[in-house]
């Protein structure tokens, strides 16, 4: 499975695992639905039994220019017999609704690979649109790759006729005919897209109709002898899974179930501040659905107001949240230091996207980490932790919950937009099966003629929590430094080194309350070990895992703590021979890495906006062992 | 709350030793606010004090209440969390010309519209005076300060008029030494929302004086203090404000004797948001400067309808965890995956 706690067993680790597995990406303009077809075509193979992993891939523009290069939106999907961890490196079938997804797309699909065209959008003003001097359905330049062409639109307006809809909403269906021609391929069942349908188009039951003849068209197009055998139906087994009951789950959901849990096994209200920013606001919009869990969600005016809101919250005794992605967290930081200062629990997610600035909002990076651990001003300390896939980050949102609230900390929780969007198959957890971690609030009044002091402390250094309205305990807290007996304002010199010492302590202290690292394949003393943190999981996991079938003493070590450490991190770096560290950006766990363990931690980057390839990581693990 | 438990001025009083300029207008701001609290009927555990950074920012440190001394000109942001999490805290903004209307005009602006129910008192200095007195975006063009060495060329903003452009239901202003004070601010708690309440307060280190044109107690002729229903009069009711209706303007004009109704002076109406507008308006020394109430339209509060909206959307709900986790399309893997 793709989910972050199933572990190969040691024979499958080291089996040169050769999986029935097929990459398939639809590519099309971004207005031609390819999400959305991914999507269905997502849930038809989760419901098949496949494990499977996806990589939305979609333009920052809302509706780019009809038929440009730039207006590509593509959906790759990864499915197969055997345990899926990535979404693939190049695809056995691409889906090319006009030439300009051709243009972008071709050369990654495999040699002798699949490409299904709709001739109907090749006409000579999208080939000049996509750049294209001569037709490559026709000249010969797809030589390389087995190419079937029809006209999908034509189709599409034939399949739709009978429901008398305008010719640019029966264009609108092509989606549909081509996610049912999908279907055939891989020997789909229809009914629950169907299901879909109707419910998505319960009000307009025409244009379910419309879609749905369009769906079966396609089908049947695959069916008939219409492509005479060009198409082979494949028919993939299902992958083997632990027995249980299975979902699909994307990041952002997961994030935000993981939250409500991690709320509600607190024992709180959760608060939930937020700003729009891709690719973070799909966690607003799932929470603002929850109300009945004791959420409460506010849009802010802006990035500040969405943390101060949750801080606020948090005072009053709320687990306070908020969300964003890299340019709202920078514009969170110093808010982020006044938590810390006033020592209040919340948890801050950053979906991290390319940067610096605006940069690439729709693709991924993991380029943030340096903000998380050291952005803010002054000496900040904050924990943070890091999802290594949309499962993973279930149990990684409930992390960051238990540690805000038993440490009186923010906490940062790391995903990235591959994580937010994409989807894989998730075993529901148990929900008894996790310990609650219920919040106690200070309400003793101090004794007759003692002060009362908000920043006591417990055995783990957490400030206690007091909530306004409590008799008797009233008191005032803020950014200015506070005296570590009283609380009041105090400037001494020996007071802020005592406490700024104190703050330190008790977010390194969180590293007791961690597991110790464990190394997900190989084990200790490898001639190399990969380490890695976040959504680069899946490709470091199968790199590692081909390299070892070749005989390589090679180890994959992946952190979800990137703050405090675990405990055991630097003895286990030391016993390998050398360390490679795989990141989506210029080296940043690496150089954390080299700080606090003096390891020669080598950087593997890759800042192109794409998830890293299985091969390349194989690669730099060869290149590591010349 | 009966006469046994009745607070005085010292309950709203922290041991703290205030930290203000010896003469600065704070001291008397803070006299007024410890002073009406008992009068509020409300408990110390209660309230709630936010402010965001400056030399007013510091007021939450010397209220026996709780309190929050944030960052700068982000009061409004902590103070809606505050809110939404407990409705029944009675909550109060401290803050600013600066903070309130330079780094923090965005939330001021948004507080103000979404009707959050707060009294948000800001202290009106026309200067920076934490940063040791460069001017601020209510210092008049003009201005010498350390930053505008040959004087401002920008123009102020009216805090007024940008609480009544933002949509504020309750707008008020104050003097911080006048003994109308709290009376001010019993208006502003008693109205259910977003109170916005501009006191001018004197900075005797960097802007002395700066308001003496009409808080001076000989130029006192000069304060229209309006209360709702009554004329609108002032040096002692031998002038009044009427209404040009040709010009859509107010003007300034002499009342013989006391017939105010002769001379067509208007009636004090706080429902009515253009003479508001216009009150809010008129420029110093030729009109006087218009106190009080200016303004007050109660209308729901933020707070209210979000509760409503999250009790409306819970209504025959059961949270249920491992159902929420379980939602959506799902299918069972036994020995072999099949759909349910």
């Amino acid at each position: 499975m793709a989910t972050a706690t199933h572990l190969l067993t040691p024979e499958e680790a080291e089996a040169d695992v050769r999986p029935e597995a097929v990459v398939v990406r639809f590519a099309g303009d971004s207005g031609d639905g390819m999400q959305l077809t991914g999507g269905q075509f997502t849930l038809s193979t989760a419901l098949a039994g496949n494990d499977l992993a996806t990589f939305p891939d979609f333009p920052a523009e809302i509706r780019a220019p009809q038929g440009t290069t730039f207006g590509v939106s593509a959906f790759q999907i990864n499915f197969g017999s055997a345990a899926i961890d990535t979404a693939g490196d190049a695809p056995d079938v691409l889906v090319a609704m006009n030439p300009a997804a051709l243009k972008t797309n071709v050369e990654d699909l495999k040699p002798g690979g699949l490409i299904i065209a709709d001739e109907g959008e090749f006409g000579a003003r999208n080939l000049a649109k996509a750049g294209y001097g001569a037709n490559p359905l026709e000249d010969g330049s797809l030589a390389p790759w087995q190419v079937i062409k029809f006209n999908i639109s034509q189709l599409t307006l034939d399949a739709v006729k009978p429901f008398g809809l305008g010719n640019k909403e029966a264009l609108r269906c092509k989606n549909m005919w081509t996610l049912g021609l999908a279907l055939w391929m891989f020997d789909r069942d229809r009914a629950p897209i169907v299901e879909w349908l109707r419910a998505k188009f319960a009000k307009a039951a025409e244009l379910a109709e419309a879609n749905i003849a369009a769906l079966n068209a396609g089908h049947a197009y695959g069916e008939t002898a219409e492509i005479g055998g060009q198409i082979p139906q494949r028919h993939i087994d299902p992958a083997p899974a632990e027995p249980g009951l299975y979902r699909t789950v994307t990041g952002a959901e997961s994030i935000s179930l993981g939250l409500v849990a991690g709320a509600q096994l607190a024992g709180l209200k959760m608060f939930f501040g937020g700003y729009p920013i891709t690719p973070a606001s799909a966690i607003l919009h799932h929470l603002s659905r929850l109300k009945e869990y004791g959420v409460t969600t506010f849009q802010a005016e802006d990035e500040i107001a969405a943390i101060g809101s949750a801080i606020g919250a948090a005072y009053a005794g709320s687990l306070g949240v908020t969300s964003s992605s890299g340019p709202g967290i920078a514009l969170k930081a110093e808010a982020m230091g006044l938590a810390i200062m006033a020592e209040l629990p919340l948890v801050i997610v950053n979906s991290q996207r390319g940067g610096p600035s605006t940069g690439l909002p729709t693709k991924t990076e993991q380029s943030d980490l340096y903000q998380a651990v050291y952005g803010r001003n002054g000496d900040a300390p904050m924990p943070v932790i890091a999802a290594r896939s949309p499962a993973d980050a279930f149990d990684c949102a409930i992390e960051a919950c238990r540690i805000a609230v038993q440490y009186m900390t923010p906490v940062m929780l790391l995903t990235d937009g591959y994580i937010a969007n994409a989807a894989e198959p998730w075993r529901v957890p148990d929900m008894s099966a996790y310990p609650p971690f219920p919040v106690r609030f200070h309400e003793e009044a101090p004794a007759e003629g003692e002060g009362f002091n908000p920043y006591a402390r417990d055995d783990r250094l957490a400030r206690i929590w007091v909530k306004p309205g409590t008799p008797g305990l009233t008191h005032r807290i803020g950014g200015i430094e506070k005296n570590f007996g009283t609380g009041h304002i105090d400037y001494a010199p020996a007071n802020h080194q005592k406490m700024t010492d104190t703050r330190e302590a008790k977010v390194l202290g969180v590293a007791a309350s961690i597991p110790e690292q464990e190394v997900c394949l190989g084990g200790p003393g490898a001639r190399l070990a990969v380490v890695g943190w976040g959504s680069t999981f899946g490709p470091i996991h199968q790199a590692v895992r081909r390299a070892r079938a070749r005989g390589l003493d090679v180890a994959h070590v992946h952190l979800r703590h990137i703050w405090p450490l675990p405990r055991n991190l630097g003895d286990l770096l030391r016993s390998y021979g050398r360390i490679i560290v795989p990141e989506m950006n210029k080296g940043q766990l690496k150089t954390l890495l080299r700080d606090q363990f003096l390891v020669d931690a080598r950087p593997v980057n890759k800042v192109s906006g794409q998830p890293f390839k299985i091969a390349e990581i194989e690669a730099a693990i060869d290149e590591a062992l010349r | 709350m009966n006469e046994l438990t009745k607070l005085t001025p010292k309950d709203f009083a922290t041991d703290q030793e205030v930290r203000w300029c010896p003469g600065c207008g704070d001291y008397a701001v803070l006299k007024a606010v410890q002073r009406t609290m008992p009068e509020l009927g409300v408990r110390p555990e209660n309230v709630v004090f936010v402010s965001g950074i400056g030399c007013s920012s510091r007021f939450p440190y010397y209220m026996e209440t709780y309190g929050f001394h944030t960052i700068h000109g982000r009061a409004p942001s902590f103070a809606t969390g505050i809110k939404l999490a407990n409705p029944d805290l009675d909550v109060w903004i401290i803050t600013g010309d600066g903070d309130a209307l330079s780094i923090g005009g965005n939330h001021s602006m948004h507080v103000l519209r979404r009707n959050l129910d707060c009294q948000i008192l800001l202290f009106n200095n026309e200067i920076y005076g934490l940063t040791k007195g460069q001017y601020s975006p209510t210092s008049r063009a003009g201005t010498r300060s350390p930053s505008t060495p040959f004087g401002s060329v920008d123009r102020p903003v009216s805090p007024c008029a940008f609480a009544l452009g933002s949509g504020a239901r309750f707008v008020a202003r104050g003097i911080d030494v006048h003994k109308n004070l709290p009376d001010v601010l019993k208006a502003a708690h008693a109205h259910k929302g977003a109170s916005f309440v501009e006191i001018y307060q004197n900075c005797i280190v960097y802007n002395d004086d700066v308001f003496a044109p009409f808080t001076a107690k000989e130029n006192a002729g000069n304060q229209l203090w309006l209360k709702a229903g009554e004329p609108m009069l002032f040096a002692a009711g031998t002038k009044g404000i009427a209404l040009d209706r040709e010009a859509l303007a107010l003007r300034v004009v002499d009342v013989a004797d006391g017939d105010w109704q002769g001379a067509g002076i208007l009636v004090h109406d706080p429902k009515n948001r253009s003479i508001a507008h216009m009150l809010v308006e008129m420029p110093s020394v030729a009109f006087p400067t218009a106190l009080g109430v200016l303004y007050e339209d109660p209308a729901p509060t933020f707070e209210s309808a979000v509760v409503r909206q999250n009790a409306e959307a819970s209504a025959g709900k059961k949270p249920d965890l491992q159902a929420l986790v379980s939602k959506g399309q799902s299918w069972m893997v036994t020995k072999e995956p099949h759909v349910i």
